[in-house]
């Protein structure tokens, strides 16, 4: 009896904590309420599955509980019984992964219009590179790296002559306009991740990695590292500011007029 | 299927006692024992001893985490040190180590009627490398520079470079030399494991009427000895890495402004290798305690297992999908990208002969004669947690919403939820369930159901409020959350909740193993078979079996593993190897 009550228990607890703990998601600042959507089509469906098992072995622990005389019934099998179940189960989770594979298919499609720019990670810090006025982001290697070139932007590269390099600072980006981040490390692995843009990727050294958002409003949110990178892991921390499109203007030609400052000499 | 092949190599059923080659001193006896029993309980107490030392470290970063700032020896270096021994400890010195090691060679030569292991010698050397591979690893935390605290993922290039604790100390090299050493002493009792279940099997014993315990095993340890290579071939390039300066998984990178001389390596290369080893070690851990759970509760609700052959059929097609699933931990990883759809499909098809054996559990209970007993107790608590656990992984297998949960406490709840806590709960039922064999005395009643409830309801309510923290954004492997815009101070007050649960749920685990050593002499005496159980275990003509299990003759086996409450029976079960009248089952399954 005090079995099958405080599985009763267990189960409304869990729902009644989900529907009323303070403990929610962030509210989201980009295109990617899809994803939310897929969570909350699989939080109904998982729910109720859970919900219905544990109701059930209540039931069961209660009404099958040991009483003299009470026999078990002998059923090995019951075909019919195990195929439709199967079978539910199967459309259960078709209801969960077709959507989701829908989303994952955006999720990796970037829009030809999105703004191409650069998130670099080392330890532990974040630095970022935008295209100047050409829109184009130059050449970068890693072994280009020295103290006057911490990226390792290419001097070769006509196109990187205009980049506009951001050093540990804030990145801006400009609401409503879709942006390709390209994701590198010098060093180890690190990973963008922004709460609100329910947006996250590793930075792998060695590789370009690559993700897709549009902000869709205005303020400032928080850069964590979501990969272990290292004891200093948890305070690599950074900025995105978003911002209308004429403030994000001004920004950027501030950063711009640093920059070419920092590049021109050695690329006489 | 139809007729009973009689399967049967080793010594025959009427080979006289003397060609046992039995012990004779206390040294080969207890020590350098030969014995697959002896070898279990000496598995079983190292694994447990590395359990406990794995608790404390738990609870030392719960410490951290619930209270920062607090304690001040716990800095982020040793933080990462404790997560990074606590995971790798528990994922494979405990909970394999436990289960194969330790119920594989207790259960297997017993449940199918062997006098002992094929390789009883190379049995005996497989744990004695395993206790090498333990003391090598807890070495590490008298080495120079610590334990590695690259995280029980090891990926590179941090886990081998000097931002990262260990990374160019001791810690690293230790911990692969390690895990070489343990998959040397793995592969020996492996091919122990799936060669007695293959060949060593007593008369009547036909592969389907062996009871799903074994079959878990069976499932598990031929997986493991598939998975685990990958591992190993991971460690030996991460060594040469690290102490040969070759560049398996090291690109051009530059290290605290200083160029390394390495270039050509990727670190994803590592991370496919680890994860084809570490996505099927979820299922070593989880196939072994699937078995296990279902004949606790077959047993507790004198209730045939529902859907027997179904559940032998998902538990293959679990241990084979679980090979092509691996990349389902790297969504995010800057693979490509369309590796996605592939991985999200067969993660998600796994679900379904996962869910087919929560429905037969279930429906075992139905119309069933169920008795709490302890051990009883810990297998609802497991169907409930695994259910739970179960159920978050299709959130995280479902690619693109792995996206927003991936690396953050979400992960970790449902991690613990679905492969520790819940094969714990059944590594307990299965302890209060066979050592009345092990010993011929029961555990202590009370003390066990006080160990249940405070450990079911306790790890409930430090892993389900978990999730939430992750839903919302935190992190996991930060020493401190420190200030996030995001977080609100009550989720800081969540979190000293947690710790303080982990703390007590720890705490009962003495009253556990205060109750292993009581028991021993002032536990009810058992009897042979005091749970009045069909398996071949309960029929031996001794408690606790000596060596050789049998006596003269191995038992001949008539029927399936679950002939409970048959109607027109005498009693409410029928022993494997009681002959007479073949139920109906008993037809169609042999």
């Amino acid at each position: 009896m005090a079995v099958a009550l405080i599985l009763v228990l267990v189960a409304i607890g869990s729902v009644a904590f989900h529907l009323w703990s303070p403990w929610w998601w962030t509210p989201i600042a980009s295109n990617w309420a899809y994803i939310d959507s897929t969570i909350i089509i699989t939080f109904w469906i998982t729910g109720a599955v859970f919900v219905a098992v544990v109701l059930f072995m209540a039931y069961c622990v209660y009404r099958f509980r040991h009483r003299p005389g009470l026999q078990a019934t002998y059923e090995p099998e019951n075909r019919r019984l195990e195929w439709w179940l199967t079978v539910v189960t199967g459309v259960g989770v078709a209801a969960m992964l077709t959507p989701g594979l829908f989303v994952w298919r955006q999720f990796i499609t970037v829009p030809e219009d999105a703004t191409t720019i650069e998130i670099m990670g080392q330890q532990w810090q974040w630095s970022f590179r935008l295209p100047g006025p050409d829109g184009k982001l130059g050449i970068s290697d890693t072994r280009l790296i020295s103290p006057e070139n911490s990226l390792g932007v290419s001097r070769d590269d006509p196109n990187a002559l205009d980049d506009i390099v951001v050093e540990g600072g804030e990145l801006h980006l400009p609401v409503g306009k879709p942006v390709k981040a390209l994701l590198r490390s010098v060093d180890v692995i690190h990973d963008f991740y922004v709460p609100e843009m329910r947006a996250k990727m590793d930075l792998v050294p060695g590789q370009v990695s690559y993700i897709w958002f549009t902000p869709t409003r205005t303020g400032t949110f928080e850069i964590l590292c979501a990969e272990l990178c290292g004891v200093g892991h948890s305070m690599m921390r950074g900025t995105v500011v978003v911002q209308e499109q004429s403030e994000y203007q001004a920004w950027l030609e501030d950063q711009a007029s640093r920059s070419f400052a920092r590049l021109a000499p050695a690329a006489q | 299927m139809t007729d009973v092949p009689f399967v049967h190599v080793g010594p025959s059923a009427e080979s006289d006692d003397v060609e046992l080659y039995h012990p004779h001193s206390w040294v080969t006896k207890y020590v350098f024992s030969q014995d697959a029993k002896i070898i279990a309980v000496q598995y079983s107490l190292t694994a447990l001893s590395v359990g406990l030392i794995a608790l404390v470290l738990s609870w030392l970063m719960r410490l951290q985490l619930g209270f920062p700032g607090v304690f001040s020896f716990i800095d982020a270096n040793a933080y990462y040190q404790f997560i990074t021994m606590h995971g790798m400890m528990m994922v494979v010195y405990v909970l394999t180590a436990l289960f194969l090691g330790g119920f594989g060679n207790y259960l297997i030569p017993l449940m199918v009627g062997a006098r002992d292991m094929v390789f009883p010698y190379v049995n005996m050397l497989s744990f004695w490398v395993y206790l090498l591979a333990v003391l090598i690893l807890v070495a590490s935390f008298f080495a120079p520079g610590g334990p590695t605290g690259a995280g029980w993922t090891l990926y590179p290039p941090q886990a081998i470079l000097s931002g990262t604790p260990g990374g160019q100390d001791w810690g690293i090299i230790l911990m692969l030399v390690s895990l070489m050493v343990f998959i040397i002493g793995f592969t020996m009792g492996g091919l122990n494991y799936v060669v007695t279940v293959l060949q060593a099997r007593a008369r009547g014993m036909t592969l389907m009427r062996m009871p799903l315990t074994v079959w878990g095993i069976f499932t598990a340890s031929f997986m493991a000895l598939l998975a685990f290579p990958a591992l190993f071939v991971g460690a030996v390039m991460m060594l040469f890495d690290r102490a040969l300066g070759t560049s398996f998984f090291l690109p051009a990178i530059v290290e605290m402004g200083q160029p390394l001389e390495r270039s050509g390596g990727s670190p994803l290369l590592f991370q496919h290798l680890f994860w084809f080893f570490g996505h099927p070690e979820v299922y070593i851990v989880a196939l072994p305690a699937f078995g296990i759970v279902s004949d606790l509760i077959s047993t507790h609700a004198r209730r045939n297992i529902f859907g027997y052959r179904m559940m032998v059929w998902a538990l293959l097609a679990i241990g084979a999908l679980s090979f092509v699933v691996w990349a389902h931990h790297m969504y995010v990883s800057g693979m490509n990208p369309y590796f996605g759809f592939f991985f999200a499909t067969t993660t998600l098809i796994i679900a379904i002969p996962t869910a087919i054996k929560v429905y037969n559990w279930i429906l075992t209970l139905w119309r069933g004669d169920i008795h709490l007993n302890v051990p009883m107790l810990f297998a609802l608590a497991f169907i409930v947690t695994f259910l739970n656990g179960g159920l978050t992984g299709l959130f995280l297998g479902n690619v693109v919403v792995d996206v927003p949960l991936s690396d953050t406490m979400f992960v970790v709840a449902h991690f613990h939820m679905v492969m520790g806590v819940a094969p714990i709960l059944v590594i307990f039922g299965a302890i209060y369930h066979w050592y009345p064999k092990m010993t011929g005395r029961m555990l202590d009643d009370t003390l066990g159901k006080i160990h249940f409830w405070v450990t079911f309801l306790g790890a409930y309510a430090i892993f389900f409020p978990m999730h939430y923290l992750g839903l919302m954004g935190v992190p996991r492997r930060y020493h401190e959350i420190g200030e996030m815009a995001f977080v609100p101070a009550s989720a800081h007050s969540l979190n000293a909740f947690i710790t303080i649960a982990a703390l007590v749920v720890g705490a009962t685990q003495l009253l556990f193993v205060f109750n292993l050593f009581w028991s021993l002499r002032h536990g009810r005496p058992s009897g042979g078979n005091p749970w009045r159980a069909t398996t071949l275990e309960w029929q031996t003509p001794e408690t606790p079996p000596p060596h050789g299990n049998w006596g003269k003759e191995t038992p001949v086996v008539y029927r399936w593993a679950y002939d409970y409450s048959v109607p027109g029976a005498p009693e409410d079960f029928i022993p494997q190897n009681q002959p007479g009248t073949q139920t109906m089952a008993g037809t169609a399954h042999g």
